[in-house]
């Protein structure tokens, strides 16, 4: 006779593998001394225009590096390159998000000791990269002014993955009625406290407040770390 | 749509400790909270897939959502939230991030089967 069936308690975290690699990485990071700030956005929020306007502005002051996510091209990573900053494409094939394990094999053969700042940008979904820690410090959410205020009230799970919103192409900003008192109110509800910065590429405006901000987090990052 | 591959890293973690344990699985019971970025419907549909070929092939996804739970500093106590677009105390209203609960993706439990000894 069979015996009956029963239930044996094993609580098991399904992501163990992602998040043992991503604080792999992280411990990796913090050794080497470099600030990690990840992105993450829906498709055609600017996120490259703004990582492109980033790195290139910071490489003025600091050693920057990225890393890019993307399903097929390697465009993203061309584009990047304009800056004269390092950048490494992951392509992704079919998969939508980026795990720790691809940027651990990306960043295989890199000396992170020559580096300040090391941006990672995940492939664009709004989704499937919240379940995902990369071992970064700071994690961007961008939503631009043209997907509409409402935006984190339908992706309230990526705004509470995140630690910092980012409104960009705000130089669009008035053809499209954008109404920052409303974005402001909408990411506040679903996330209270999260520090949110307004930005055009284009133009520049808002990114020096946003790098203060990023040198002030680098700064606390390596005092925690020599403590 | 990541499902799959949760649904494959979930098979696969059963799989080792049903191996491990020597027993055959009938059902894993997993834990999904609403802030997880998993969709259940999406998940179910996925998980017999993933367990073609598997010792867990026949087996069932038992999922239980876990809402989203805060703690308010105000009340100083743990509050569900009425809705996941207001981030507050469903008490007093006081707006708040620390989660609780509703990150969960966890495996709890596994419903098994001893294999039965070969007849001699």
């Amino acid at each position: 006779m069979r015996p009956e069936p029963r239930l044996i308690e094993v609580r098991k975290n399904v992501l163990k593998q992602n998040d043992a690699v991503a604080r792999t990485l992280r411990d990796r990071f913090r050794a080497a001394g470099v600030f990690v700030v990840s992105l993450v956005s829906s498709p055609g929020s600017g996120k490259t225009a703004f990582l492109e306007k980033t790195l290139t502005l910071l490489r003025m002051r600091y050693r920057v590096a990225a890393v890019v996510g993307d399903l097929a091209t390697e465009n993203d990573a061309l584009r990047l390159a304009r800056s004269q900053a390092p950048v490494k494409q992951i392509t992704t094939g079919t998969l939508c998000h980026l795990e720790a394990a691809m940027v651990e094999s990306a960043l295989q053969d890199w000396d992170l000791h020559q580096l300040d700042f090391l941006f990672i940008e995940n492939v664009g979904n709004l989704v499937c990269p919240s379940s995902y820690d990369l071992g970064e410090d700071l994690r961007l959410v961008l939503i631009s002014v043209t997907e509409g205020e409402d935006k984190p009230l339908k992706y309230p799970t990526i705004f509470n993955s995140g630690d910092v919103a980012i409104v960009t192409k705000l130089d669009l900003a008035s053809a499209v009625d954008f109404s920052w008192e409303t974005a402001y109110k909408n990411i506040q509800a679903v996330r209270p406290g999260m520090p949110v910065f307004q930005i055009s590429a284009k133009t520049g405006e808002g990114m020096d407040e946003y790098f203060k901000f990023l040198a002030s987090r680098q700064m606390e990052a390596r005092v925690t770390t020599s403590a | 749509m990541h499902e799959l591959s949760i649904a494959i890293s979930i098979v696969e973690l059963a799989a080792e400790e049903a191996e491990r344990r020597g027993v055959q699985v009938n059902a894993v019971h997993l834990r999904l909270g609403s802030l997880s970025g998993v969709v259940k419907e999406a998940l179910l549909s996925c998980y017999e897939m993933a367990c073609e070929n598997t010792l867990l092939q026949g087996s069932h996804l038992i999922v239980e959502e876990v809402p989203v739970v805060i703690f308010c500093p105000s009340c100083r106590a743990n509050r569900p939230l009425h809705t996941v677009q207001l981030f507050s105390c469903a008490e007093c209203g006081t707006a708040s991030s620390e989660i609780v609960h509703g990150k969960e993706l966890e495996v709890v439990a596994l419903e098994i089967q001893e294999c039965a000894p070969n007849p001699v």
